[in-house]
């Protein structure tokens, strides 16, 4: 089992939800996060007090896939994802170590 | 002195003005109706422009841990300066004060000591009265707004104790003499009295007549007497209290963190609300301190409207053509400019007249809240120095050009020619402008010092600041025990 963690434009959540669905994808955590990285931040202006506000608003999406499920899930996230313009945001994926349904106890595969 | 200027007494037309004719003239006149409704709903929009325009409008532009400190602070400011005006607020402005009757009243109103509902006070009219109450109420709400215009150069940052000890002093030593100063006349039909006495006097008793007519006409505040035209509270609210802001910026100190962390405002949509209510409220500002539903009044809702358009309009420009963007903040900011601006024109220029006024304003307020306050690096929280200083100075100087009756200004008015009516006096602009500067350099001195000296003595007290550690975990929790937001 893998962890997949995508960073997204927050205008992106829908495609992004609606492409996992369709390949059988069931469930999904979402996080408002503020971060940056290549794209940099942008200034604000109030009153001629300038800020340079450095961390951007992104979604933090969550998924839990079977291994051998995980490419097509990545390949759903960048099609869905992806503008062209930087700050796109990147998929982070791990190991899982075990699943556990709260409401039964099933382990692992049968979990997800 | 006070005969120096002796014609340009008789013209002398200040503002929000009167005088308090407990005895009232012979004829007794009655109030009108529709004046005492006017003034009513004018009294009240005041308060509204405070609570809650004010409050938001300065809420939104802190950041939120602060919000409901400077909520409170304006909230109690009304609260408070209520009860210290009718306890002898009024009586220090609108009596007469003996020698030093220049500066200051005295206290023979102290507790509304012999008013009643049947007291009347004179208008701008001859032969006008209001109920001496409503009049009260609406003086009042003025010293009300003037103080709470001050927490915008200290907000963030000043223990809640040490505001309320800073503004009860301010209002007593600064607002109530500035306000008799520039505000305390006898009136009109005190003054066409004398002057008929005058005009009806035989060979024997016209010297008498004369000195009489002199000691109406000097019984004035020392602002008045110079001829300086404030037709709703330029020098005595927005000139007062911007300066104030900017003492209290300098002598309490930067926020902490500030130039070095982010300190953006936190709701910019209540700022809009508040900016709005303010426009609203100061139609009640502006065309009641006209004192009766009049030609004065319709003059001033004209200008209340154009002079801010016109501001916000040059605010924006400035703002898209320098920083590239348009803003709404900047668009409320100059809103605000111009309504103070002409708010000691109102009823003295005329509608393209206040188009211009409201143009400069934008422009000139735009460059001292943005590019000056950056440059001098004094932290005015809430630019209560760009804004209201100094569109305050802009209008008060502006009202002594655009008065002029070849540029569409109502000129001057003279009660003494014609005992018993109002007509036309001479109108010089470089007196007029003298005048005025002379009334604004006044009231900078006096103001300047005057809170200098009563922050020090705060300070001294009981201290104007908390500690860092409260101030950075936000003065909600620190003075209030309470949070703007939960979530």
């Amino acid at each position: 089992m893998k962890l997949v963690s995508a960073i997204i434009k927050p205008f992106k959540l829908e495609e992004v939800r609606e492409a996992l669905t369709e390949l059988g994808f069931q469930g999904m955590t979402v996080t408002e996060v503020k971060g940056y990285g290549r794209q940099k931040g942008h200034t604000e202006i109030y009153r001629g007090a300038e800020y340079a506000v450095n961390f951007l608003p992104k979604l933090k999406i969550e998924i839990v896939a079977p291994s051998a499920d995980v490419d097509r899930a990545i390949d759903a996230i960048v099609r869905t994802a992806a503008t062209g313009q930087i700050g796109d945001g990147k998929i982070f994926v791990s190991a899982i170590e075990h699943v556990v349904r709260i409401r039964t106890g099933e382990m692992d595969d049968n979990a997800l | 002195m006070k005969f120096v200027h002796f014609g340009r007494l008789i013209t002398a037309m200040a503002c929000a003005a009167i005088v308090a004719l407990a005895s009232g003239p012979a004829w007794a006149a009655v109030p009108d109706k529709g004046d005492t409704a006017f003034m009513f709903l004018s009294t009240i929009a005041v308060l509204l422009m405070t609570v809650p325009g004010l409050a938001l409008f300065y809420g939104g532009l802190v950041r939120s841990k602060n919000m409901l400190s400077v909520l409170m602070q304006v909230f109690m400011i009304v609260c408070m300066v209520c009860i210290i005006y009718v306890t002898y607020g009024y009586s220090l402005v609108f009596t007469n004060g003996g020698g030093l009757n220049d500066f200051i009243g005295g206290f023979s109103k102290a507790f509304l000591a012999g008013i009643g509902p049947e007291s009347v006070v004179g208008t701008f009219s001859n032969g006008v009265v209001i109920p001496e109450y409503v009049y009260i109420c609406f003086q009042m709400m003025f010293a009300c707004i003037t103080p709470a215009l001050i927490v915008g150069g200290i907000a963030e940052r000043m223990k809640f104790s040490a505001v309320i000890l800073f503004i009860a002093l301010w209002v007593t030593f600064v607002y109530f003499p500035v306000a008799h100063m520039v505000w305390y006349w006898q009136g009109p039909d005190a003054v066409a009295d004398a002057a008929r006495a005058v005009a009806e006097a035989t060979y024997d008793t016209k010297a008498q007549a004369e000195a009489a007519l002199a000691a109406v006409m000097s019984d004035a505040g020392l602002l008045f007497q110079w001829g300086a035209l404030d037709f709703a509270g330029g020098t005595v609210v927005h000139i007062n209290a911007g300066i104030a802001g900017l003492v209290g910026a300098l002598v309490v100190g930067a926020r902490t963190g500030y130039g070095k962390e982010p300190m953006p405002p936190h709701s910019l949509t209540m700022t809009m609300i508040g900016a709005a209510l303010l426009w609203f409220g100061w139609f009640g500002f502006n065309c009641g301190s006209n004192l009766e539903a009049s030609g004065g009044a319709v003059l001033a809702l004209v200008n209340t409207f154009l002079a801010p358009a016109a501001a916000a309009l040059s605010w924006v420009f400035a703002e898209w053509f320098t920083k590239g963007k348009p803003s709404l903040l900047g668009l409320v900011s100059g809103v605000v400019s111009g309504l103070v601006a002409v708010t000691p024109a109102a009823g003295f220029i005329g509608p393209m007249g206040s188009i211009v006024l409201g143009l400069a304003a934008g422009i000139v307020c735009f460059v001292f809240s943005t590019a000056v306050k950056n440059k001098l690096g004094y932290d005015d929280s809430l630019d209560v120095f760009g804004i209201h200083a100094v569109g305050g100075i802009l209008g008060a100087i502006l009202t002594g050009v655009l008065v002029d009756p070849e540029l569409g200004g109502t000129g001057l008015v003279d009660y003494v020619t014609k005992p018993g009516e109002a007509v036309a006096a001479a109108y010089s602009m470089s007196e007029q402008v003298a005048a005025q500067t002379w009334a604004v350099g006044l009231t900078i001195l006096w103001t300047g010092l005057g809170s200098l000296i009563l922050y020090k003595i705060v300070d001294l007290l009981i201290g104007l600041r908390p500690t860092v550690e409260k101030e950075r975990e936000g003065l909600d929790l620190a003075d209030h025990g309470e949070r703007a937001y939960n979530y």
